[in-house]
């Protein structure tokens, strides 16, 4: 009888209605973020290699930043671009941004009119910074850009001319780039940046990824990527190396760090709900061969 | 002729930026290059035939459906348009008995999103510099239709995945064999080791041993086993491709041609 | 469908239809009446009806979910357009005619050339006309070309060659005179983890034997990578639906700040 009755509740367990994972997961997320659950982060090699890289530019270096990704993954890939901008405006850097995906100069605008224009007022546009906007073709426009960028980019977002850009004055292709970072997580995104720019051109390449591609582009690191931030963990890792050595940004937004509270707690439900799953199938299973 | 000149085109154009590359100088050069930068600029024309095959087959079916739901209505007898109205949810929501009329009013929710993004982005609605302005002007509503509704459905699509991955984990994930225990086991470790909760749990480990903490070894799992197996995949993949452009140039692979029917 | 169960129907949709309409101006007297109020609402509604398809499929995920076929398709030709058409073929080609939208590359000298990609593009678009679709193929067998071409080389350098050569480590690593240990495990892992990852791919040959062994490690080596694969997917799911909490949460209910 008892056994039975076990039984049934192992059964009931292995066929719970997914609604109610559908639960635990929403209120794992929700919670933490109400009660703004926050860890620190320990920057990571590869984390740490990008952050050294921009830490040692040196002032008017050319960086090219490719905005390649949608809204599906801004939650991840945002917090990882804004706080490179921070750094690299910090640095006063001369940031140059363009889009391998339609969506990233949307996303490319609204990030200048949040963080660039009133955190750093002094930066002007077409001195320091320029938003190049997307152009289509994904690996091919890379390969055109390679060898000569004003091909393709005839103007830039506002339709100024190229030419009466000043910062456009000593670029002539992606060589004359210090360092490209991208930021996405599909196609095109940052292995068609090493396919097509860094490895042809030995132009240094890094940037950041969803953590659904990341897995993919280490075995790129080190030799032909110079670093690589992973999913919301690697944004964390870098918003906090740039508040520790940079007090200014203390205050600025963080929301990689802030999202690793929930992030972490939903990791250890679903942790629970594999052991669950998986105790409640193997006992199951020796029910049923205890039966037989 | 509409066969031989597309297999001449690809053959062309294939070889001729894979001699480009060996050979950087004119004619290879320059041609490679102009073939490429037609390339990003045909791409673009995909994006209009998008479009148009978006508005073929929804305003069939809005067509369609709106002429079943008005025949549907009139079958009732009286003012037929007073009953479209009042059987409106019925006729709207799947009510129709065939099933190529039934979401119709789906088809024009389509099309409504469709032609009022379209109206907002090429007339550049609401730009503070008018034509001449950046059409992602945070001014303009193609910008505010972006922000109101392509980027919450679009965000939202994706978050629906964590509730299914966190379902199928639960009914799937299975160490059943020695495989999906190592599989399962790597799991576990870097979602420990890629959240704060890794270092808590192994924080209590001597520092001689700190190479065994979660964290280390989510990165050494990420730096050398993972990097290997991926590594083993992108070297497969690369044979794949490589093979398979060079039996598109030389045209023994066809299928993109699609059939002689049409 | 008798007369009874419409009618029953239309008085839950309307009850529903009444219930949104009231909570979508509930939200914007909160937000104060203005335009950016609405947008944020129309943002959120559009959310949760997405959100509603974890309890059931129902009209509002398929109404958001067409809403967004319709938006996606338009956004993209817009893009296109602007972006592209526009600067960098009828303004190359006439460029008079892009005077009104870029004066700035209104008198650059015309190019002629770009009428190439200019054909091969309509050719594309007949596509969409009912007869005469095999026209398309010329502007796909460009792509088809081009895209082949241009992978061939950067596969071959940068995948195949850059990966095997990137893989050529020392086995046995010497570190001021003595072994390093760690580093000689990591390198004799990640050496032995690809040869074997590809002898696992390699079919033209029974996994057996010697050959068969190897095969057995690539595949707990791939074990690991799926595993690594996963823990990862989850982190990059868990992340997006963070994000849209956190709109919910912040831009919409302000309850974060």
């Amino acid at each position: 009888m008892t056994n039975g009755v076990n039984k049934t509740f192992l059964e009931k367990m292995q066929a719970i209605d997914r609604r109610v994972i559908f639960l635990f997961i929403g209120l794992a997320v929700a919670l933490p973020l109400l009660f703004h659950v926050v860890f620190t982060e320990k920057i990571t090699p590869i984390v740490g290699a990008i952050y050294d890289r921009v830490e040692n530019l040196p002032e008017g270096s050319k960086v090219l930043i490719s905005f390649d990704y949608s809204p599906s993954t801004v939650p991840e890939i945002q917090p990882m671009v804004d706080a490179v901008l921070r750094h690299c405006a910090a640095r006063k850097v001369k940031i140059y941004i363009m889009g391998l995906w339609a969506t990233g100069q949307n996303i490319a605008d609204e990030t200048i009119s949040r963080v660039l224009k009133p955190e750093f007022p002094a930066y002007q546009y077409g001195e320091d910074y320029v938003n190049l906007g997307y152009k289509s073709g994904n690996q091919g426009l890379i390969n055109v850009i390679l060898t000569d960028l004003k091909k393709m980019y005839t103007t830039d977002v506002h339709g100024t001319a190229i030419d009466s850009i000043p910062m456009m004055a000593p670029i002539r292709n992606l060589r004359n780039f210090d360092l490209i970072l991208s930021f996405g997580g599909g196609f095109p995104g940052m292995k068609e940046w090493v396919l097509f720019a860094g490895d042809p051109g030995r132009i240094p390449v890094a940037g950041g990824v969803t953590a659904v591609s990341a897995p993919q582009l280490y075995p790129y690191y080190p030799s032909q990527l110079l670093g690589l931030m992973g999913g919301i963990k690697g944004a964390a890792e870098y918003e906090s190396e740039v508040i520790r050595h940079y007090s200014r940004f203390e205050n600025s937004s963080h929301p990689g760090i802030d999202m690793m509270g929930p992030q972490a707690v939903a990791h250890i439900v679903i942790i629970l709900f594999i052991v669950v799953g998986n105790v409640a199938y193997f006992l199951t299973r020796r029910r049923e061969a205890e039966n037989d | 002729m509409r066969r031989q000149i597309p297999l001449l085109i690809t053959l062309i154009v294939g070889a001729v930026l894979i001699i480009a590359a060996f050979i950087p100088r004119a004619p290879f050069g320059r041609l490679g290059e102009n073939f490429s930068l037609y390339f990003d600029i045909i791409a673009v024309f995909a994006f209009l035939l998008g479009g148009g095959n978006l508005v073929r087959i929804h305003g069939a079916r809005l067509v369609r459906g709106v002429g079943m739901a008005v025949t549907e209505a009139k079958k009732g007898g009286g003012a037929w348009p007073l009953r479209f109205v009042i059987e409106f949810p019925f006729l709207a929501f799947g009510g129709l008995k065939d099933r190529r009329g039934r979401d119709w009013f789906f088809s024009l929710i389509t099309l409504l999103g469709f032609f009022a993004m379209l109206a907002a982005g090429l007339l550049k609605l609401g730009n503070p510099s008018g034509w001449q302005g950046n059409v992602t002007a945070p001014e303009g509503m193609f910008q505010d239709f972006y922000d109101s509704m392509f980027n919450p459905l679009q965000a939202t699509m994706y978050a629906l995945l964590a509730f299914f991955v966190a379902s199928a984990s639960y009914r799937a994930f299975r160490a059943k064999s020695a495989e999906a225990t190592i599989l399962l086991v790597t799991a576990f470790i870097i979602l420990l080791g890629r959240t704060p909760a890794g270092a808590y749990v192994t924080a209590w480990m001597p520092e001689s041993l700190s190479f065994l903490t979660v964290p280390n070894l989510a990165n050494w799992v990420m730096a050398i086993p993972n990097l290997a197996g991926q590594r083993a995949i992108i070297i497969g993949i690369a044979l794949g491709v490589i093979a398979m452009s060079l039996r598109v140039i030389i045209g023994i692979e066809r299928t993109y041609l699609g059939s002689d029917e049409k | 469908m008798t007369e009874q169960t419409v009618e029953r129907r239309a008085i839950w949709y309307l009850l529903g239809f009444l219930a949104v309409v009231l909570a979508f101006v509930l939200s914007m007297a909160l937000k104060g009446f203005t335009q950016q109020g609405f947008y944020v609402t129309l943002g959120a509604f559009l959310t949760l009806s997405i959100l509603s398809f974890l309890y059931k499929d129902n009209i509002f995920y398929k109404m958001a979910e067409h809403l967004f076929v319709g938006v996606s398709a338009a956004y993209w030709m817009v893009m296109g357009f602007w972006s592209v058409m526009v600067p960098n073929l009828i303004g190359k080609i006439h460029p008079p005619a892009v005077k009104p939208f870029m004066p700035a590359i209104a008198s650059q000298p015309a190019s002629y050339w770009y009428l190439i990609p200019a054909v091969l593009g309509i050719m594309l678009l007949w596509r969409l006309m009912p007869k005469g679709a095999w026209i398309a193929r010329w502007a796909l067998a460009f792509i088809v070309g081009t895209t082949a071409g241009l992978n061939f080389i950067r596969y071959m350098a940068s995948d195949l060659l850059g990966q095997i050569n990137s893989s050529m480590v020392p086995l046995v690593v010497i570190q001021n005179g003595s072994l390093d240990i760690m580093t000689t495990i990591s390198n004799l892992v990640l050496f032995l983890g690809v040869f074997c990852g590809l002898i696992y791919f390699f079919f033209s040959k029974e996994h057996k034997g010697v050959f068969g062994v190897g095969s057995k490690i690539g595949i707990w080596i791939l074990m690991v990578t799926f595993g690594a694969g996963f823990g990862y997917t989850v982190m990059a799911r868990i992340s997006l639906l963070v994000g849209r909490f956190r709109f919910l949460f912040d831009d919409w209910l302000g309850l974060l700040k």
